[in-house]
């Protein structure tokens, strides 16, 4: 009998050694799912893609604390990962922890953010370029051609990476003189100061063509006041209104034509990642990483006259 | 005549208290009218639904103080009963939003009927967790800040799990309608809301003994006690009923833009009522209470923000300089202050602080 159940552990063992080396085992270090709408579309992706259905066993954990995050990826290297895809809370304190993955043999990779450490420290980091975002949806509003650009700029919490990057471009047209800025305020993010933003300018009778809100939440707080006061907007409307995060919903406005442009910032990096892990298990080596060892995110803009209704499926946030 | 005489003391006693609200009022309306004697102007618009609807500053403010009122009249019971205050309201009018949003996505379709469970069974939920408050206040006797301290921080993540999504949108006229205009009516429905909830929170305090108790358990909950009154069952109502304040405020912040976001859904509102109660002044440490004064405090606050926004003050300096108002108005509702102006009134006129204080002698 005790033969008989060292034979079927051994057996179970040898079995999960096979396994174990089919497979290869990823330890992912993320913040939760409910930090917002771009981090659930992010955690959506990378347990989509480093899933058992394509060859990988992944260890997942998710906290918005530093700290934690630092515990969870020694735990990590402690269980013997191939590889560890971070990102991270905080920029500093991940030094240590990223050498002893060093030396573990542990490939490591940055997604989202970044981490201020020596480029040597990870095999590659894919991250968003704020500014070529705002660049992009700029460049958008430049190339509609509008005798005069009077703008309502509403702008997300100030100091946050979306923030700055979404603001600086507009802020050169400003400076240049291409754009008058009727009112620039920060909302926080929070939609019904923006609509209150908005019904400001309204109330005080001075003209604005375009409404630039930096997410979509405020975004649609501004339309709500343009609603009330009986002002057209979105495609054929008197104002352009221009969103970003893209969600499905704010992209459902653009389809119906009551917005005109939603600029992504896209969570969408494990794909990208993914292809960098097959090319290193096949020997290869990773290319196209700037001097930071960076490779940056293609961003994306939709154009509500262009969307389609599959652009939704694909790129949308939430439900 | 002595009797005239007492009733107008009576009157400026019971009144006194709203001249800090109504002088800050009226500073900022002199003040706009000085910068813009059109800041106050209301005009007629057609709206994108086509209803005939009212604009201008004044109705902004009103309307979005909305929220505010709500929440500061339920603040006001909860300080006056337990002298401290409530910092979960801004969180659990998220619970509440989140609650009104998951009934009525469950549907496939948005009905009055759904929209009237959907507002039952948030209220129902609000008051749940607000009971869950003041019980700890109530029963186990903890500070209100710290016992609402637990709901404040973990409370908009309860709202995240209620949803899951970020930002869910429900589209209906139905929500239109409550959250911005009925058709045919030109004011905004938000501002019929308070109107409503004042006369619901007039009705009981006229039909029942709740001011009395309330100020009494506040005062001296011994006292109260000795005298019959069930201190901890009024402290416990006290939080109901601002639970359902809550709720009211969520299901108006929700309406407004047809959707929910639990992270920015009367972000920061806590403070906000907090300080309308005491620009209303109301004892921050309990007792004497008048709901007006905060209903008013929280129209100076909306009134204040307008301003600024109007003034196209830069983004990052607009705390600041809600602070420095804000710093003034406290400052001159202070009872050294008014003490002192009471004083200087007197040396001036010879008389008016006289009666005060012989009637406080008495």
């Amino acid at each position: 009998m005790k033969k008989i159940l060292v034979l079927a552990l051994a057996l179970i063992m040898a079995l999960s050694a096979f396994s174990a080396l089919a497979e290869i085992t990823v330890g992912i270090v993320n913040n939760p799912p409910s930090e917002s709408g771009y981090r659930e579309a992010n955690v959506k992706n990378f347990e989509e893609v480093f899933s058992a259905d394509n060859g990988y066993v992944a260890k997942t954990a998710y906290t918005l604390k530093n700290d934690e995050q630092l515990q969870y990826a020694q735990q990590f290297i402690t269980d013997g990962v191939d590889y560890l895809l971070i990102s991270a809370a905080e920029t500093t304190g991940w030094d240590a922890v990223l050498q002893s993955a060093q030396e573990a043999g542990i490939g490591v990779f940055l997604f989202d953010r970044m981490i201020d450490c020596d480029p040597s420290l990870f095999e590659a980091a894919v991250v968003s370029d704020m500014a070529n975002e705002g660049d992009l949806a700029v460049n958008w509003l430049l190339a509609q051609g509008l005798d005069e650009y009077n703008v309502i700029h509403i702008q997300g919490a100030m100091g946050s990476d979306a923030q700055l990057g979404r603001t600086g471009a507009l802020d050169a047209q400003f400076e240049a003189g291409t754009m008058n800025k009727v009112v620039q305020q920060t909302a926080t993010w929070d939609e019904a100061e923006a609509k209150k933003i908005v019904e400001s300018v309204i109330n005080s009778g001075d003209a604005f063509n375009v409404i630039y809100a930096e997410n979509d939440g405020m975004a649609k707080g501004a339309v709500a006041a343009l609603d009330e006061a009986g002002i057209t907007h979105g495609v054929d409307g008197d104002v352009i209104v221009m969103g970003f995060d893209c969600n499905k919903w704010a992209l459902r406005e653009l389809l119906a034509g009551n917005w005109n442009y939603d600029g992504q910032c896209s969570p969408f990096q494990a794909e990208v990642i993914d292809s960098m892990i097959k090319t290193l298990e096949e020997g290869g080596e990773i290319e196209g990483l700037n001097e930071k060892g960076q490779i940056i995110n293609e961003e994306r803009g939709f154009d509500a006259k262009e969307i389609t209704e599959e652009d939704i499926e694909t790129y949308g946030l939430g439900e | 005549m002595a009797r005239k005489g007492s009733l107008a003391a009576r009157l400026r006693s019971e009144y006194s208290q709203l001249l800090v609200p109504l002088i800050a009022i009226v500073l900022i309306v002199v003040f706009n009218l000085i910068r813009d004697p059109g800041f106050f102007s209301i005009s007629v618009a057609q709206n994108n639904l086509g209803n005939a609807v009212l604009q201008g500053n004044l109705i902004s403010i009103l309307n979005g103080a909305s929220e505010l009122a709500v929440l500061a009249m339920g603040m006001t019971l909860v300080t006056a009963a337990c002298g401290g205050q409530d910092i979960s309201v801004g969180a659990v009018a998220a619970i509440a939003g989140s609650v009104f949003v998951k009934i009525l996505r469950a549907g496939a379709t948005i009905t009055p009927l759904t929209v009237a469970l959907g507002i039952v069974s948030c209220c129902l939920v609000a008051m749940l967790f607000a009971s869950f408050s003041g019980v700890l206040v109530a029963v186990f006797k903890i500070q209100p800040m710290i016992a609402t301290l637990i709901l404040y921080t973990c409370g908009r993540s309860i709202a995240y799990w209620i949803n899951g999504g970020a930002t869910p949108t429900v589209d209906s006229p139905i929500i239109t309608g409550i959250g911005s205009f009925i058709p045919g009516v030109p004011v905004p429905t938000p501002i019929l809301i308070v109107a409503l909830m004042a006369v619901i929170f007039g009705l009981i305090f006229k039909f029942t003994n709740l001011r009395l108790y309330v100020q009494t358990v506040g005062i001296n909950q011994g006292a109260a006690r000795l005298n019959g009154i069930n201190a901890v069952g009024i402290k416990l109502l006290t939080f109901v009923l601002l639970g359902a304040c809550c709720s009211v405020a969520g299901v108006i912040g929700v309406s407004r833009l047809s959707l929910i976001n639990h992270e920015t859904l009367l972000l920061d509102v806590e403070m906000d009522a907090i300080l309308a109660v005491a620009i209303g002044g109301n004892l921050l440490g309990g007792g004497k209470f008048k709901m007006v004064g905060s209903v008013l405090g929280a129209y100076a606050i909306q009134a204040l923000t307008i301003t600024l926004y109007a003034m196209k003050v830069p983004s990052t300096d607009i705390k600041a300089y809600k602070a420095i108002v804000i710093i003034l108005i406290v400052a001159v509702g202070s009872p050294v202050v008014k003490e002192k102006s009471a004083q200087l009134w007197k040396k001036l006129t010879g008389k008016g602080a006289s009666g005060r204080i012989r009637r406080e002698a008495a």
